[in-house]
């Protein structure tokens, strides 16, 4: 049974078990035990990045892909949905008419890139992609009409999402309203779409992927159509991409560049896959929670550090919470520098 | 039955390939010698697609391949071993076989079943595993093994394609003299069946002697001598072409 949801995939390293299983666990009842709302959203963004990390690896790790437009496909998810319900109104059918949108033009673009594309070496792959991604943020960034520009769309969520929806008194101390739903299906679709990834890595298709990223010339040789299994891996991670950004959108109800189509967010999802460690997708999960984690609490913690150190001159400076992208930084340089294999690839080797 | 006609490639104005025509019947051993840069290995890569012919053809059981791509051929039963070793490196010893069984297979598209629920396609590669006598290293992962049984994996992966034409290219070569008997004894194992054909490029002359039918020479791209071993490896043409006594060899 386990088996078969994991996909014969398992962590094989009881540290890895372990810490997946406080993930699973910890997001889920999350909204308990740490009420606010700062904490509930970054729970969600967790969940958003797991999948958005997990689906960057399907490329890099597993078909080795080198691709910067993935936080493009991410933008066409997040802006399908915030567009619709900004122009059709608050209902389950703007959700629906967005996310189908956002899924077909992903997957359309990602198959014309591929397919044009995907023949050429590596580097001049990653370089297409990148002047692509530019291309469309800056797209985005001027059809105001469309988009509304830098500042991006502010629009209401179903009625049933909001925080005014009520379903009940109180649960543990906790509100059960719209947000509590809201969360709750964010949650459940990125578990979904995790096991679907881990399906289909684990499938004939994604061993035919891996064989094309340990020797593309080999796997052309013994009778696969490499271009055509890239330009799949690439729709695949395309429309994972864009769901999850549906996903952001259905949670945030404001859109705007910053949080879907900037290059800050392409450099934060391929560091969560090589920190997790690449070709694993639990690596990915792994990775996005201690990215997201430490984007958003590093800084609390360097404010503790700095009250504890305050009179040490050099110190207290340095540990103040504006330096907490430079503790980052040091963080990521340590952790590629001895997980070299990522942090997965290292739980795995230590049996 | 395997033919090329005129086949040739020219690299700027040097022809590495040169106007070569010669048809490999079913069932015969067929061995392609010369010296270093005759373009023995580039007459293979023509054949298996790794190179685009700039004139000529290629023809397989009747059908013109000369245009298609190398996956292509490989499905249509060209199956071609390399001289350098050239596996999956980081994956398993049997997942490299497997790989192969699976292109025949047609599951390469489907992704939503478990790999290791297609038991038969386990099996098989583990079979052909066993015929090269890799089958307890199965679990290894294939950049590990020493040299020898990475050319032995090189062959089952071969073996695995199942094809119609079997292209091996220096399958001993860098092997220590007591693996080579294993290699040796799977090509007259396929010779034996007869209903298949080989090209085989070696330098050996001991092997070329006891494994072939047929000799072809090679020899500044152009086909310089074909027929029965002992003809051919006693003809003056043969003696010239590997001594060097006409000019512009070296």
């Amino acid at each position: 049974m386990l088996r078969s949801i994991l996909s014969d995939d398992l962590p094989r390293s009881r540290w890895l078990a372990l810490a997946l299983l406080a993930i699973l666990v910890g997001l889920a009842v999350a909204p308990f035990l740490f009420p606010g709302a700062k904490s509930l959203n970054v729970a969600a963004k967790i969940c958003v990045f797991i999948v958005l990390a997990a689906s960057f690896d399907l490329l890099l790790g597993y078909t080795g892909i080198v691709s910067f437009a993935h936080t493009m496909f991410f933008g066409i998810g997040a802006y399908g949905v915030a567009i619709s319900l900004t122009r059709m109104g608050a209902g389950w059918d703007a959700v629906a008419v967005g996310t189908v949108a956002g899924l077909v033009v992903a997957i359309v673009l990602a198959t014309v890139i591929g397919l044009f594309s995907l023949r050429v070496r590596t580097i001049f792959f990653a370089m297409i992609t990148l002047a692509v991604a530019s291309a469309f943020a800056i797209l985005a960034s001027q059809l105001s009409d469309l988009t509304g520009g830098e500042d991006g769309l502010n629009y209401r969520l179903p009625a049933v999402l909001r925080s005014s929806f009520s379903f009940g008194d109180t649960w543990f101390g906790v509100r059960l309203n719209g947000r509590l739903l809201d969360y709750y299906l964010v949650y459940g679709a990125s578990l979904v779409l995790i096991l679907i990834l881990l399906r289909i890595v684990n499938s004939p298709f994604g061993s035919v992927l891996m064989a094309i990223r340990e020797n593309p010339f080999r796997a052309e040789a013994i009778g696969y159509r490499t271009v055509v299994y890239r330009t799949i891996a690439s729709c695949i991670a395309a429309a994972t991409a864009a769901l999850a950004g549906a996903l952001l959108a259905l949670w945030s109800s404001q859109t705007n560049p910053d949080t879907t189509l900037s290059f800050d967010i392409m450099v934060d999802i391929l560091l969560m896959v090589v920190i997790g460690g690449m070709g694993t997708m639990y690596g990915a999960v792994i990775g996005a929670v201690l990215l997201v984690f430490a984007q958003n609490y590093l800084q609390d913690l360097l404010a503790i550090a700095n009250k504890a150190l305050v009179g040490v001159p050099l110190l207290a400076n340095l540990f103040h919470p504006d330096r907490w992208l430079l503790w980052l930084g040091v963080a990521f340089i340590l952790c590629v520098y001895f997980f070299p294999t990522g942090i997965v690839g290292r739980l795995r080797q230590k049996r | 039955m395997l033919e090329t006609k005129d086949l040739t490639i020219r690299f700027g104005g040097h022809a590495a390939v040169d106007g070569v025509s010669c048809a490999f019947e079913k069932g015969t051993l067929t061995s392609i010698v010369g010296p270093n840069g005759a373009g023995k290995t580039t007459y293979f890569n023509l054949i298996s697609g790794q190179l685009p012919a700039t004139s000529g053809r290629v023809t397989l059981n009747g059908q013109d391949i000369t245009t298609l791509a190398a996956p292509r051929r490989t499905r249509l039963g060209l199956g071609r071993a390399f001289q350098l070793t050239n596996l999956f490196p980081n994956l398993s010893t049997l997942e490299n076989v497997r790989l192969a069984v699976q292109v025949k297979s047609g599951k390469g598209y489907d992704l939503f079943s478990r790999t290791l629920t297609h038991r038969e396609l386990i099996d098989r590669a583990m079979a052909h595993l066993s015929a090269v006598s890799l089958a307890d290293r199965a679990q290894a992962i294939a950049a590990t093994l020493p040299h020898g049984d990475q050319r032995k994996l090189e062959v089952a992966i071969l073996l695995a394609l199942e094809p119609d034409v079997f292209m091996f290219d220096e399958p001993t070569a860098g092997m220590s003299v007591d693996e080579v008997p294993t290699i040796l004894d799977i090509i007259a194992a396929i010779k034996q069946r007869g209903d298949k054909t080989i090209l085989l490029v070696e330098h050996k002359m001991d092997v070329v002697r006891s494994l072939s039918d047929r000799i072809v020479v090679l020899h500044q791209g152009k086909l310089v001598a074909d027929g029965k071993p002992a003809e051919v490896i006693n003809s003056d043409i043969v003696r010239e072409a590997y001594l060097g006594t006409t000019a512009g060899n070296g």
